[in-house]
């Protein structure tokens, strides 16, 4: 049998009940609440999808806002309503649709049709050699090449991927952590080759090395050396690439590998405090750095709980960052955002009902004040995405843009009782959790015992049976089910195996065509300073691997000098 | 009834680090009393067999999200055959398109499963399976 929660804090044996000449007495709460305990409910239980329980109805007790303090105006502290003062009257959000397969040159014509269909900025999404730090030719790359992105190992092959794509103008955004300084490099290297001034270029680098030991995986060396990295690629941007968002603080991988929403928001935040602290460490003013940190989100299946996780996190952040981390300026305050629709809640089953997942989960980051926004295309739990589901991705974002009205009002949600205290709940809930990771020595420590990560393990685990036992429903998968061994009707992506092979050939013409001498020069130099105190002037790595990209020197190549100075990774065994 | 345990590698082969589904599915086989061990993100195929062998499975399940399974999961199934373990139950699952399923159940996978599958159906499978090979284990030789 379901198990309602009570309405409001009376218990359902409410003394309220009367009759007779009684009820005209009764107030229309009371009667509502009476009403309500005779009622039949479903069955089922009525929860958040992270498993909080919900009331039926919130009323204003139940949502305590003090309107100044804690909600504000959009473009105002504590931003809880947005970070623009006009939100999307000024400005839509960037469609950015991840896009990257195969070769440099194919990626390069996808990146063209996307623009050609109205997107507004690339996003780069790298195979998993590139995003390990392996040239194409490396044993380890061997079946990889080009499969889950676009195989970068070179200077070169950065210059094919952004052929004809005007780099002052486009902002891009690239998926890449452990070795996503020299994935930087290699860009700004490719824009001054094309004449274009770092301080021209716009975009986005993930750089973001906590999440992957807690939840991607995809790291390069060991921890303190890849915040080392990081701090350099903060400090080298703030005075050459301003307009470089050195760092996406990104949840959607937390949530993706099975966290709450809660957890997503709590861990994210404080990554985001570590990566602060690391830049005040490393000698820089909190508002030299701060303004160019962004946030990358997930926006999963329950509506009004993810709708609430962005405010709440706009909130918490500002708070911090003024009253904790003393910034002073407001663009430090701001936690601007990028969001991708779930990629875990499409099924494979049925995959044509996954439009329609997605166009709900775009339409709670629209209501929560995204800046940008991928929504996955419906093939996704099969292959890499076709043009024509690529297609409908980004018409799904045009269609709530354009035809639904809903982006005319700042906020719109703001102000309903459920939503705000969804928001505070949110927001306690993330306040337990830094709380308990401060007990545990902080991020770090946390990562190299496994917490974080045995946390999300569980949560994952637990919604795994909640599926299984059909708590939740999955239509396609244990509701509504169709013949499991039908096949998809729908075509797949394929990468051609020969990609791989071009790459090894291409890479191997490169070396021979190279100055040796220089370019064993460019990696000694990364070497010295890899070895040298990272706060002395000359030692940023970032300038060296600027430097490495123009000898030529590849991604393997510098990847192997960092990691033989700085040392592997172990993963704590958590299972 | 056979009370020896049933022995399974759960194993990552490649530079994939999606570890959901198998570190999901390690954590239900042991819910249903087998002996898991999982290996880790980032093996090589030889890393695989080479587990297998020293922690004598009997099962070794394979979990691949990057699409390097053509390449990867033929090269694991060679590696257990140079040691000798080639008659381990084979199995494995993640992001494979379906013909590519069938080519590699015909090229000595049992059977692999596809995202959606019940971590029970998994469990129970795997149990069938085995109590088939145990079974004929301690069926006396020559009474076919």
């Amino acid at each position: 049998m379901s198990q309602p929660v009570p309405p409001q804090s009376s218990a359902r044996d409410s003394t309220a009940r009367a009759t007779g000449a009684g009820r005209a007495q009764l107030s229309a709460r009371q009667l509502w609440e009476e009403a309500w305990q005779v009622a039949q409910m479903r069955e089922g239980r009525f929860t958040t999808l992270s498993d909080t329980p919900l009331k039926p109805l919130y009323l204003p007790a139940d949502a305590p806002v003090e309107y100044e303090r804690d909600l504000g105006y959009p473009g105002q502290f504590p931003y809880t309503r947005g970070v623009h003062p006009t939100m999307y009257r000024g400005r839509l959000w960037t469609m950015r649709q991840f896009a990257g397969f195969g070769t440099a040159a194919q990626t390069n014509q996808r990146f063209k049709y996307l623009l050609e269909h109205g997107q507004t900025g690339l996003s780069v999404a790298f195979d998993f050699p590139t995003l390990m730090g392996y040239d194409s030719d490396h044993e380890y790359a061997r079946g990889e090449v080009g499969q889950v992105g676009v195989a970068i190992s070179s200077l070169e092959d950065m210059q094919t991927l952004m052929d004809g794509i005007p780099m002052a103008e486009v902002s891009t955004s690239m998926t890449i952590n452990g070795p996503a300084p020299i994935l930087l490099a290699f860009y700004i290297a490719c824009g001054e080759r094309a004449g274009v001034d770092p301080a021209q270029l716009r975009g986005t680098v993930q750089n973001d090395i906590l999440k992957e030991y807690q939840a991607q995986h995809a790291w390069l060396v060991d921890v303190e050396p890849a915040l080392r990295m990081i701090t350099d690629v903060m400090s080298h941007c703030a005075v050459k690439v301003p307009q470089w968002n050195t760092i996406s603080i990104s949840g959607y991988h937390i949530r993706e590998a099975g966290s709450t929403a809660a957890q997503e928001l709590a861990f994210t935040l404080a990554n985001g405090m570590e990566y602060v602290r690391r830049g005040v460490a490393a000698g820089m003013s909190v508002d030299e750095f701060a303004p160019r940190l962004s946030f990358f989100f997930d926006s999963h299946l329950d509506f009004f709980e993810e709708i609430a996780k962005f405010r709440a996190a706009r909130r918490i952040w500002a708070r911090k960052m003024r009253n904790e981390f003393g910034a002073k300026n407001p663009r430090s305050w701001m936690l601007r955002f990028h969001t991708q629709t779930a990629g875990v809640s499409l099924t494979a089953q049925q995959p044509e009902n996954n439009i329609v997942r997605t166009a709900v989960e775009a339409l709670a980051a629209v209501l929560g004040g995204t800046q940008s926004l991928h929504t996955n295309s419906m093939d996704e739990t099969l292959a890499l995405p076709t043009e024509k589901s690529v297609k409908i991705a980004l018409r799904t974002q045009q269609l709530l843009a354009e035809e639904h009205e809903v982006a005319h009002v700042a906020d719109p949600l703001g102000g309903s009782y459920f939503v705000e205290a969804e928001t505070n709940r949110l927001e306690a809930d993330a306040e337990r959790y830094f709380l308990e990771i401060e007990r545990r020595g902080g991020v770090v420590p946390c990562i190299k015992a496994g917490y974080i990560q045995r946390e999300i393990h569980r949560s994952a685990v637990a919604y795994q049976q909640a599926v299984e036992e059909g708590r939740k429903k999955v239509v396609g998968v244990n509701a509504y089910v169709e013949d499991l061994h039908a096949k998809p009707e729908i075509e797949l992506l394929r990468i051609d195996p020969s990609v791989e092979a071009e790459q090894c050939e291409r890479l191997a013409r490169l070396r021979a065509r190279r100055d040796a001498k220089k370019a064993k020069a460019a990696l000694d130099a990364i070497r010295d300073a890899a070895k040298g105190n990272p706060n002395e002037s000359g030692n940023n790595l970032l300038e060296r691997f600027v430097a490495a990209a123009h000898a030529d020197c590849t991604l393997g190549e510098i990847a192997d000098v960092l990691r033989a100075e700085f040392g592997h990774y172990k993963e704590p065994k958590i299972l | 009834m056979n009370e020896r345990k049933i022995r399974v590698l759960v194993a990552k082969p490649g530079l994939d680090g999606h570890d959901r589904g198998a570190k999901t599915v390690a954590a239900v086989l042991r819910d249903h009393g087998m002996e898991v061990i999982y290996t880790g993100l980032h093996q090589t195929p030889e890393m695989i067999a080479e587990a297998a062998l020293q922690e004598d499975v009997d099962v070794v399940g394979l979990s691949i999200l990057s699409g390097a399974h053509m390449t990867l999961f033929p090269r694991v199934r060679a590696e257990l055959e140079k040691r000798g373990i080639g008659n381990v139950l084979l199995t494995g699952g993640g992001i494979i398109p379906a013909e590519d399923m069938q080519a590699l159940e015909q090229g000595g996978f049992a059977k692999l499963f596809g995202p959606g599958t019940p971590t029970d159906a998994i469990a129970t499978w795997i149990r069938q399976q085995m109590e088939k090979r145990f079974a004929a284990e301690a069926a006396p030789r020559g009474t076919r």
